[in-house]
């Protein structure tokens, strides 16, 4: 099989529109929570979510930069997150400049978990108050989730694998198990991978609130509000942004002498088959998929320094913990372990994306992201490095990140230093 | 320029994000403004809430340049 390696990476985060803006202010413990600015949520259950900021913040994010003024008119903010994050990607990897061979063989995995639902929810009150002659043109494909991938393959002219992975909250780290393994197959040199996620509109933010999925006790106080493994969480934060990687064959990046981050090493997948939203008690699945993935890169319990897990801020948090101890033992073989939703919230579709490159980034500096508002920790975490409230400089050599979704569905991600 | 063929300049710049200056009369909306069939349809949807006219789908196929729209809704506006 050929190896597959990262070798460019793009954010859009609450954190920042870019990527060291973003790991630099997760690294110092910041946080991207605060009250709904996006629509006036007065009425809901939950007030506050982790907005991607506009271009006068500090750490905001410029759609400008790299997306066309008509696409942005046209389009969700979630395919614009993605279209950014795509572009700061191909330019981390010096791949803005190719031929029409290469293009031939690059092709993209870029999902959502929901997709535009801000714009169906805005056509949707148009038909009803207007009629249908009163709905865009652009309704349809402006809010399809394998828009970005089309958008970025028209932009770049890439002539490769038109991928978009839908599987909830484990889109971002299924599609870059995806695209790892069609570039291992030899369907493709060179794949964008990632997902993106923007739901902050007033349907996005009631469903998942009757769904008693989101923190609402806590709106008085939304820095505080994600706080995985504590004692006193209570549903997840909703976050927005896009995370995508330049996944490129080992030996191409190599002769070119490409940066190269890290190697995709493990990928596995499973299924719960147990409830619509609620895990496994038993977190079996997500054993499953783990294990699958130690298997995949030839690992054992003690090979894994950093784990980011999908730790929502839910009660879900120690299924998923209960089942990391029985891959990896009950000190995680010696791993930290933190979840970074404690700072940018949940991305969905984008999460496990955005945390794969946490992951990369933990590698590349030697340090791992904290765990925020994390003052008392639950039980069953005793003896466990959860890098409570500040980050923590140690070699990284070896990354797990878990993404878990609505559906049952699981996937485990393992990438690994290149020496 | 009357007002009309300014106010559908001004939102043809607004819709196809292109420099006011290539908004001219003449221009047409595909070989000049690059807009593509969608587009058409936005914008004419845009011309109809503007001015309160109605451009039925026969009118709104021979409407291929600015100028086409800006004389369309000189006729027929209220």
């Amino acid at each position: 099989m050929r190896r597959v390696v990262v070798t460019g990476l793009g954010l859009v985060t609450p954190l920042g529109g870019d990527v060291e803006t973003s790991w630099a202010n997760l690294i110092a413990g910041e946080s991207g929570a605060g009250q709904i600015t996006r629509f006036d949520a007065s009425n809901q259950k939950c007030t506050i979510a982790c907005e991607v900021k506009g271009k006068d913040h500090p750490w905001g994010f410029d759609p400008d930069k790299r997306v066309d003024h008509k696409v942005q008119r046209q389009v969700d903010p979630f395919i614009v997150y993605g279209i950014d994050a795509a572009g700061q990607a191909l330019e981390d990897a010096g791949l803005t400049d190719m031929t029409d061979a290469e293009k031939e063989r690059t092709g993209c995995s870029i999902g959502s978990g929901i997709g535009g639902l801000p714009g169906i929810e805005i056509e949707s009150v148009n038909l009803h108050e207007r009629g249908p002659g009163r709905v865009s043109p652009h309704f349809v494909h402006g809010r399809l989730i394998n828009l970005i991938t089309g958008q970025v393959q028209i932009k770049y002219g890439f002539m490769g694998p038109n991928h978009a992975v839908v599987t909830a909250c484990s889109t971002g780290a299924h599609s870059i198990g995806d695209a790892a393994r069609m570039i291992a197959m030899d369907d493709a040199d060179i794949m964008l991978a990632g997902g993106a996620e923007s739901t902050i509109n007033p349907l996005g933010i009631a469903g998942f609130a009757q769904a008693r999925a989101l923190n609402m006790s806590m709106n008085d106080r939304p820095t505080e509000a994600s706080r995985p493994y504590d004692r006193n969480r209570d549903g997840f934060v909703m976050g927005e942004g896009a995370g995508v990687v330049v996944l490129e064959e080992y030996e191409r990046a190599k002769a070119r002498g490409a940066k190269i981050y890290a190697e995709v090493t493990g990928y596995g997948l499973s299924g719960d088959a147990y409830h619509v939203t609620a895990p496994h008690p038993e977190g079996r699945g997500a054993e499953l998929a783990m294990r699958m993935a130690l298997k995949k890169a030839g690992l054992g319990p003690g090979d894994i320094d950093y784990i980011n897990a999908h730790g929502t801020s839910t009660m879900a948090d120690t299924i998923e913990l209960a089942a990391i101890k029985r891959v990896l033992g009950d000190d995680l073989g010696g791993a930290s372990m933190s979840s970074t939703k404690s700072a940018i919230g949940h991305l969905l579709g984008g999460a496990g994306a955005v945390e794969a490159i946490f992951c990369i980034l933990a590698m590349r500096d030697g340090i791992v992201p904290p765990t925020l508002n994390l003052h008392d920790p639950d039980d069953g975490t005793e003896g466990i490095d959860l890098v409570p409230l500040k980050a923590k400089k140690r070699e990284v050599r070896a990354v797990l990140n878990n993404s878990f979704g609505f559906g049952g569905t699981n996937a485990s991600i393992i990438m690994q230093k290149v020496d | 320029m009357s007002d009309t063929a300014d106010r559908v300049a001004k939102i043809v710049v607004e819709h196809l994000g292109v420099e006011a200056d290539k908004v001219t009369q003449d221009a047409s909306f595909i070989d000049d403004l690059g807009a593509d069939s969608l587009d058409i349809v936005e914008l004419v949807m845009a011309f109809e809430e503007e001015f309160g006219v109605e451009i039925p789908d026969d009118a709104a196929e021979k409407i291929t340049t600015v100028g086409d729209a800006t004389k369309y809704i000189e006729e027929h506006k209220g």
